[in-house]
């Protein structure tokens, strides 16, 4: 490592080393494998250029169901009538207001649990506190459900606040796992080193532990968002007014009524789904860094 | 390793070095929780108990109950349970949903794995073909059930006309035997970019000099796939099978979206077959159903975990 200081950026390259020819500047790009995985984004591509074509159909060509013929003309009916069927500026506004809770009691709640835990495992409680909410990793929501139903309605939260917190509560024990997991990876002497400067608890987690969790914190924060964004099982059971209702839920409509009015369900199907497309899009580089690098500093 | 002189908010675990290195002080860390930590966690826990524990709690105490969900009930002992592993609906959901997750788990594990191994090779347009492998995971399971269940009734129909191939000309999703498979490949479809990602973090987290030390003597990359990748993302294995795991026990929403249960109850799962229940009025009976399945899905945690405890780092 002396010798060849390693570049970060190249580290992922290293996972499957083509023998010593392959390395570092003079590498080769491997051809064939490129190839295959090209081809392979068809299987992800299809499905979501099916949607947009059948989006942007008009009424006419829509009932013909031809998935892959192009929009001639291009049409945006489907999204106008789509747009008044699901009420989507409130339905968009629900949805926000869930997955905003659930990220930010994933990357604040869950790091400080984590650490609380990581800092004290010596502790029997802090030990019990870990595997007290990772056993509730394998209580599925089916399970808890007509209770969850019957007591967020006593308490008033059989709303979309309701739902947040549960998607809080339902992500913890993962989430504790694997940043505990990552604290416990880290060496002990950088937590140390800030004590010894005099650091309390509280400035030891936000200038040493919360900094360090970053990468880790993306990832949590961005999978809360979209399990929060998609789902569809929790607010479908614990929403009681219809009007307050999230976007995948209100899709269901498209499936009893206008079954054959293709543009106007696939409009509604990309409108729901652009807004965590974008999101991903537009967070991905810092995201995937995030994931799949690690320590690259920006 | 002494070149690398990173800062504190460069987490790369292996390369960090700390500012300062004082070993004679050996004082375990935590030996004194404060306030803070309690803190951290009480809060947390005590919402986390009225959400998760104390609905756990009800759903068993209601399971040896007649309750409708509301209004008077008593005690009727194991009779739930007694009804329950006779009736052929509850049996058959539960055969229908360990088969599709397992086959599912198997599916879904191995084709992320690979990605994320050939997405972490020397290739070009890496980037590029990672944004679009996530995209799935991005995509709410019931919007693109709806999107995979038009192809399925339509496109491939179609499709299968024009080229001829009888068998596929009547949608799977008709077809009680065949109806699985479409949620397989959707379930997978989704479920495979947020497995991989967490491989791809693992794989990234092999530090280079393994490799390269692997190369100097001699190791070829097939070899070093087995003797050093595959052993160290064991942990990543085991956090993406169990994960994986949990999750389609739970499938409903893709289901939902396909072909809600059907024909018939050939796709029905468990999570559908308890939520029936719930606007049936049979309550307590689905308690029942959800306690025995809440043992299985732990039964089979458990024993996960515990086959792959002595592979751990």
């Amino acid at each position: 490592m002396t010798a060849t200081p390693s570049s970060p950026k190249y580290s992922s390259t290293q996972i499957l080393s083509k023998g010593s020819k392959i390395r570092r500047r003079g590498e080769r790009f491997n051809r064939p494998l490129t190839l295959i995985l090209t081809l392979c984004t068809l299987t992800v591509l299809i499905p979501l250029l099916v949607t947009v074509f059948m989006a942007f159909k008009t009424a006419s060509q829509a009932v013909e169901a031809q998935a892959f013929a192009p929009p001639a003309p291009m049409s945006i009916e489907g999204f106008l009538e789509a747009w008044r069927l699901t009420n989507f500026p409130v339905t968009f506004a629900t949805s926000l207001f869930v997955s905003a809770i659930a990220v930010a009691g994933a990357v604040l709640i869950s790091s400080m649990a984590a650490y609380a835990i990581h800092a004290n495992w010596e502790r029997k409680f802090f030990r019990f506190a870990f595997f007290y909410v990772l056993a509730a990793m394998f209580l599925p929501f089916p399970v808890l459900a007509l209770s969850q139903i019957k007591l967020s309605g006593i308490v008033g939260l059989d709303n979309p606040l309701g739902v947040g917190i549960l998607h809080v509560m339902f992500a913890l024990g993962f989430n504790v796992m694997l940043l505990t997991t990552f604290l416990r990876n880290l060496p002990g002497e950088l937590e140390e080193a800030a004590r010894m400067d005099g650091a309390s608890t509280w400035q030891t987690f936000w200038q040493v532990i919360f900094p360090v969790l970053a990468p880790m914190s993306a990832t949590v924060g961005i999978f809360a968002f979209l399990f929060s964004w998609n789902d569809f099982m929790m607010p479908s059971m614990i929403i009681s007014d219809p009007a307050q209702q999230t976007l995948p839920v209100v899709q269901q409509l498209f499936q009893s009524q206008f079954s054959s009015n293709y543009h106007v369900s696939f409009a509604s199907y990309l409108m729901a789904m652009t807004p965590s497309i974008l999101v991903y899009i537009l967070t991905q580089r810092w995201v995937l860094s995030g994931v799949t690098q690690g320590a690259v500093k920006s | 390793m002494t070149t690398t002189e990173q800062s504190a908010n460069a987490p790369r675990p292996e390369t960090l070095t700390p500012a300062k290195t004082q070993p004679r002080k050996q004082r375990r860390l935590g030996k004194h929780p404060d306030g803070t930590h309690w803190l951290f966690l009480a809060p947390t826990l005590l919402v986390f108990t009225l959400c998760i524990v104390l609905p756990a709690l009800m759903g068993i105490f209601f399971s040896f109950t007649n309750s409708v969900g509301y209004g008077e009930w008593e005690f009727v002992g194991l009779s739930n349970y007694a009804l329950m592993f006779t009736d052929p609906a509850i049996l058959s959901s539960f055969g229908f949903t360990l088969g599709f997750a397992a086959i599912t788990v198997i599916v879904t594990n191995i084709v992320a794995f690979l990605l994320a191994v050939g997405l972490s090779a020397k290739i070009r347009a890496r980037v590029a073909l990672r944004t679009i492998f996530v995209i799935p995971m991005v995509v709410s399971p019931i919007v693109i059930a709806f999107v995979f269940k038009f192809l399925f009734a339509k496109t491939v129909p179609a499709a299968a006309g024009a080229l001829g191939i009888g068998p596929l000309e009547e949608t799977i999703l008709a077809n009680p035997d065949l109806a699985w498979l479409s949620i397989v490949i959707v379930t997978a479809w989704q479920a495979i970019p947020g497995t991989m990602l967490i491989y791809i973090a693992g794989l990234v987290a092999i530090p280079d000099d393994i490799y390269e030390a692997a190369s100097i003597d001699g190791i070829g990359p097939w070899r070093q796939m087995w003797l050093i990748t595959i052993p160290l993302m064991a942990g990543y294995i085991l956090i993406n099978v169990v994960l994986t795991f949990k999750n389609f026990l739970n499938a409903y929403d893709i289901i939902k979206g396909l072909t809600d249960g059907g024909p018939g109850t050939s796709t029905r799962s468990v999570a559908m077959t308890i939520f029936r229940g719930f606007t049936d009025g049979d309550y307590a009976y689905q308690m029942a159903t959800a306690t025995i399945f809440f043992i299985i899905t732990l039964a089979i945690a458990l024993l996960q975990l515990r086959l792959t405890r002595p592979r751990k780092r």
